[in-house]
């Protein structure tokens, strides 16, 4: 990962969809907070970012790390606090801005408890989907494991671009490969039969996980178009949340990939009482 | 512990997942859904040639916790390392949903989840990941009901989108055995190399991530010696308490200021982290 160029597609999307709107302050660098307008309605949005300058070392590539999970939680949290008093329909929304490339993989991060920063980020943008906030997750990058997990896997409704360097896993292939003992051969071979193991973002859309699935034509530099194709997606996200009782991640489960987990859910309430 | 104590110990650790969550739940009271005869197994597994178990890997126990209705969701260690696939995350994310609706209809259904694992099943790879995510979206609904307490054992502790799961939970409870972090050894030596993580260095592994330092770090609340009877004694004492004032997920300016005291430059070492983190997070 550290020979590979640090990824610029969360703060070129973050950056193009607030307008340019400044920072808000007091942030770390790897965590850009930006509060602006998603169509009328303000919305708080959320991305992490490389900073090769980041004081601890196995963060500095876009990973989410010890500061980046707790500083996520402090942004999503700001927005749950501030709209406690309201009504549902003026709860702000909460756009978490996705381009991870892992969590951070280190002893510090170990000795410091980096499940529990992560379980922090999950946890806020859990809260606020429960406190009524309409949360958006856009997948322009990466989105890998327990980064995707604190940053955006919460949401109400997933959207991603269709794009060869868009991907979701559970772990990068060499380090999948050795913990499964196979050859990287080998678990591409899989990959192509068996589509909750594939690493492009097609595969990934076949599981219903994603709400929309959006062609843009350049994802690293968005033009107009993909702008507002993105704009509109977001808006209706936003629209079908806010029509949808239902606070939890229900909609993620229509895909005929999903269908053993539809029958344990039937076969346990069947079985509950 | 004298002979005789030791003798009559009923040790945890070496009980199996249906056999531990027995021992958990009031006597008698024990019954399990989605048992091994219904084999709904991974649709998943078998397609790449690896043998299927009937019960995916876990275990759902109904039945009464103190005389109250309570749910065990155990993980088998001994199945494909206790990890989530489509099917067993699904029977733990499934269950909790369906404890928090029985708490919206006046039940006070608890959970309690056996954490056993390595976290997603690399063979899911996505379907195990997004099932992990609704594991956390299920705990931190039924949390706001009643307290969700996670119980890590071992002999494989609990790693992975587990362990994030695992720090959602209302208290925690590890034994000496156990081990609690995101990223398993082997992957932190192949992401970042030997120097920064020797995966063979058990004493190590332990000293950071054991039982014993992340109740000495504040991140377990209780460090239970592996005997049945004292965890049970334990799982039964935190529900009695209730729900925690916070809990540990949202002490969020609390870890931020403790993390502030960290020098990132200098490598670690579990005395420090424990100097630092045993002050608490309480802002």
């Amino acid at each position: 990962m550290s020979t590979q160029e640090l990824s610029k597609r969360g703060a070129v999307w973050l950056d193009a969809l607030t307008y340019s709107a400044p920072l808000q302050a007091g942030y770390p660098p790897s965590v850009r907070v930006v509060d602006a307008r998603l169509g009328e309605h303000p919305a708080r949005f959320i991305a992490v970012v490389p900073d090769p300058d980041n004081a601890f070392p196995r963060a500095r590539s876009g990973e989410v790390g010890l500061i980046e999970g707790w500083e996520i939680a402090r942004a999503v949290r700001e927005v749950i606090d501030a709209d406690a008093g309201r009504e549902d329909h003026d709860k702000r929304a909460i756009v978490a801005v996705i381009d991870v490339a892992s969590q951070a993989y280190g002893r510090r991060e170990e000795a410091y408890g980096i499940h529990q920063a992560l379980a922090g980020a999950a946890d806020a943008y859990a809260s606020a989907r429960l406190a009524g906030h309409p949360v958006i997750g856009l997948i322009v990058g990466r989105a890998m494991s327990g980064a995707f997990l604190a940053h955006g896997y919460q949401a109400n409704r997933l959207i991603a671009l269709a794009d060869s360097q868009v991907m979701v896993h559970a772990m990068g292939k060499e380090s999948a490969a050795r913990v499964t003992l196979r050859s990287v051969a080998d678990l591409e071979a899989f990959t192509a039969r068996v589509p909750p193991m594939a690493y492009d973002i097609d595969n990934y859309a076949s599981l219903g996980l994603l709400w929309k699935l959006l062609s843009v034509r350049n994802a690293d530099a968005p033009n107009g178009a993909d702008q507002s194709a993105v704009e509109k997606a977001l808006q209706e996200a936003f629209d079908e949340i806010r029509a949808d009782p239902s606070r939890g991640l229900g909609s993620r489960l229509g895909s005929a990939h999903r269908a053993s987990s539809v029958t344990v859910r039937r076969k346990l309430r069947e079985q509950w009482r | 512990m004298d002979t005789q104590a030791l003798l009559e110990r009923q040790s945890f650790i070496e009980l199996d997942a249906r056999s531990r969550a027995k021992q958990l739940l009031d006597a008698g009271t024990f019954s399990e859904l989605l048992d091994p005869f219904e084999r709904v197994r991974s649709p998943w597994l078998a397609r790449q040639g690896i043998v299927t178990q009937a019960d995916d890997g876990t275990v759902v126990a109904r039945g009464e916790l103190d005389g109250q209705p309570a749910v065990v969701l155990a993980i088998d260690a001994g199945f494909q390392g206790g990890s989530m696939g489509e099917v067993s995350a699904a029977k733990i994310a499934g269950s909790l949903e369906l404890a928090a609706e029985d708490n919206r209809n006046g039940i006070p259904m608890r959970a309690v989840i056996l954490f056993e694992t390595g976290g997603v099943r690399l063979q899911e790879a996505n379907l195990g990941l997004a099932a992990i995510a609704e594991i956390h979206a299920a705990i931190v609904d039924l949390r706001r009901y009643q307290p969700v307490i996670g119980i890590t054992a071992g002999p494989i502790g609990c790693y992975g989108g587990m362990s994030i799961a695992a720090g959602l939970c209302s208290y925690l409870i590890a034994t000496r055995e156990a081990r609690l972090g995101l990223n398993g050894p082997t992957v932190i030596e192949q992401e970042a190399g030997i120097a920064e993580f020797d995966s063979r260095a058990r004493p190590m592994i332990w000293s950071f991530t054991g039982g014993e330092q992340r109740h000495r770090t504040g991140l377990v609340d209780v460090y239970a010696a592996d005997d049945a009877g004292a965890i049970r004694a334990a799982v039964i004492e935190r529900f009695r308490a209730g729900r925690p004032e916070a809990c540990r997920s949202e002490c969020v300016a609390g870890f931020l200021q403790r993390l502030a005291e960290v020098d990132p430059e200098a490598q670690v070492t579990p005395q420090q982290a424990a100097a630092i983190y045993s002050k608490g997070f309480r802002s």
